[in-house]
């Protein structure tokens, strides 16, 4: 199974090669989506994580331990498209594409596929028409 | 030079002969047929725009109860309204927010709920006098048991507006959207090419006492806006290269639509109102005609750091911004609009539409904009 997982280091954490340890130990095959990492800050990851469930699911509890915090999104990103202004402002926050607005129409375009379901353009949609359709599994 | 007058396109107008075109749909023409042509060519030329725009609310007049109260604290739906007027008038303004839901919901959300014909609960106070004995009211009101109920807006339209961007480590939440840190993205809001006071850059047909469209009403320039500063940096044709003019607009609120007036939240900085606004422009001359003839790569505007830490500083071209990104300190930065070109396009489209039936006439302007040099005066802190 695959799942869709955010991943916040701490300051202290961001040197640990988590990566390798999840595809070495837990025969896991990631795919990193989108990045976050700087030296002595905060780190954000969101990542693809397939494999065994039970391997999965020894893995997120070895995250935990290591004092990494992590979200699996399970849900979906929906979209008012009726109630929906057309601003833009969801695409200046939009870290995959997956929300794009551009020439000639100028209409907010939604492309499901490419949703890293990270929902930061939920709080910046000044109209309120973007929603987290989830259930998440916090770590 | 001079083409036509208001009074002879209004002529045209009622007959149904006026040749009205968006101010898209001009710059092409301009492009095609230069603009002494274009000006025989074209009447009126359309524009819209459709942003956030703070400085909005509205007075309503709510009716005197028996006995009568002299209002002097108001809730609309537990939003406060500024009631140090008349007995039973008060002041919503958009950007005040809710005493118990906070920013989930403002004053930008009471005048939509009433624009779309919902019920508010009202709560007042008072202090009782003689002649106005009741201590406390509470009902509902909505846009058929109010008296008046009129959209007064200090300052709307900004001609043009600085784009956003963060230099800092962190994302910062702003008016001008969420701004990711280390330059990370770029916000902008204007229409551009479509935006009334930039197809009018030196206020010759915009004036006091003009017809507008207004959230779907006619509503009318009452005065310049607020912070009007038409003494900014001008590039050759006339526009500002920063924030400059501004309009003071008026218009009957019950007969607006949500389609051209939505609240707005803006994460951690509070509600707004997304106002929508049609200005006509009449085609007097050749030079009216070429200066609602430039588009977005002829409007510059200026990137600035919204954290403050900086005086970073960059100018830039709309059609720079519309590209999807611009480069700076040599790296490609994504930019994002703010304002719905495509709702300044149907209200620009609505316009063109209103005036070709017959149902939206032009005006002479009462009084002209200020258009000399000024600075704005900035606030002195005497105290502690």
């Amino acid at each position: 199974m695959t799942m869709k997982v955010s991943l916040t280091f701490p300051p202290s954490k961001v040197t640990f090669p988590l990566m390798t340890v999840l595809v070495r130990k837990y025969e896991l095959e990631v795919n990193i989506l989108h990045a976050d990492v700087h030296l002595n800050k905060t780190g954000k990851l969101i990542v693809d994580l397939s494999g065994e469930k039970n391997k999965l699911d020894e893995a997120l509890q070895f995250i935990e331990q290591q004092g990494i915090n992590y979200h699996v999104f399970n849900g979906t990103l929906t979209w008012e498209e009726d109630k929906c202004v057309h601003c833009g402002a969801c695409t200046s926050v939009c870290p995959s594409g997956a929300l794009t607005i551009s020439a000639p129409e100028y209409s907010l375009a939604f492309d499901n596929e490419k949703c890293l379901v990270c929902g930061l353009c939920i709080k910046a949609c000044p109209v309120r028409v973007l929603h987290l359709d989830q259930r998440e599994i916090e770590g | 030079m001079p083409v036509k007058t208001i009074d002879e396109i209004n002529q045209k107008i009622s007959e149904g002969k006026a040749i009205v075109v968006t101010a898209e749909e001009m710059a092409e023409i301009v492009q095609e047929n230069g603009p002494k042509k274009s000006a025989r060519m074209v009447d009126v030329v359309t524009t819209g725009t459709f942003s956030p725009m703070c400085s909005s609310g509205a007075f309503i007049n709510f009716g005197h109860s028996a006995p009568p109260i002299r209002m002097t604290r108001v809730w609309l739906n537990d939003v406060m309204a500024y009631a140090g007027i008349a007995a039973v008038d008060a002041y919503i303004g958009a950007t005040e927010l809710s005493e118990s839901r906070g920013m989930a919901y403002g004053g930008a959300h009471v005048i939509q709920d009433f624009i779309d014909g919902k019920d508010i609960q009202l709560y007042a106070e008072s202090y009782g006098t003689d002649c106005y004995p009741r201590k406390s009211i509470t009902t509902t009101i909505n846009k058929n048991n109010v008296n008046q109920a009129y959209m007064f807006n200090p300052r709307n339209c900004y001609q043009n507006y600085p784009a956003g961007t963060n230099s800092t480590d962190k994302t910062i939440y702003t008016y001008m959207g969420t701004l990711l840190p280390r330059f990370g993205n770029v916000t902008y809001c204007t229409s551009g090419q479509l935006s009334p006071l930039l197809n009018d850059p030196q206020y010759r047909t915009i004036g006091i006492g003009t017809r507008v469209f207004l959230g779907g009403a006619q509503g009318y320039i009452a005065f310049e806006g607020t912070q009007h500063d038409p003494g900014q940096e001008r590039m050759p044709n006339g526009t500002p290269v920063n924030l400059a003019g501004t309009l003071a607009l008026i218009g009957d609120m019950k007969k607006m639509s949500s389609q051209y007036i939505r609240a707005a939240v803006y994460e951690k900085y509070g509600t707004t109102l997304f106002v929508g606004v049609g200005i006509p422009i009449p085609i007097l001359d050749e030079d009216m005609a070429e200066k609602t003839g430039i588009t977005d790569k002829d409007i510059y505007t200026t990137i600035v750091d919204k954290s403050g830490q900086t005086t970073f500083s960059q100018r830039v071209s709309y059609q720079e911004l519309r590209s999807g990104s611009v480069t700076i300190q040599g790296r490609k930065v994504p930019t994002a609009p703010l304002s719905s070109m495509k709702k300044a396009r149907e209200i620009a489209q609505e316009l063109k539409q209103q005036i070709q039936a017959g149902e939206f006439l032009l005006t002479n302007p009462v009084e002209y904009l200020p258009n000399h040099q000024k600075r704005l005066n900035k606030l002195d802190i005497r105290g502690d």
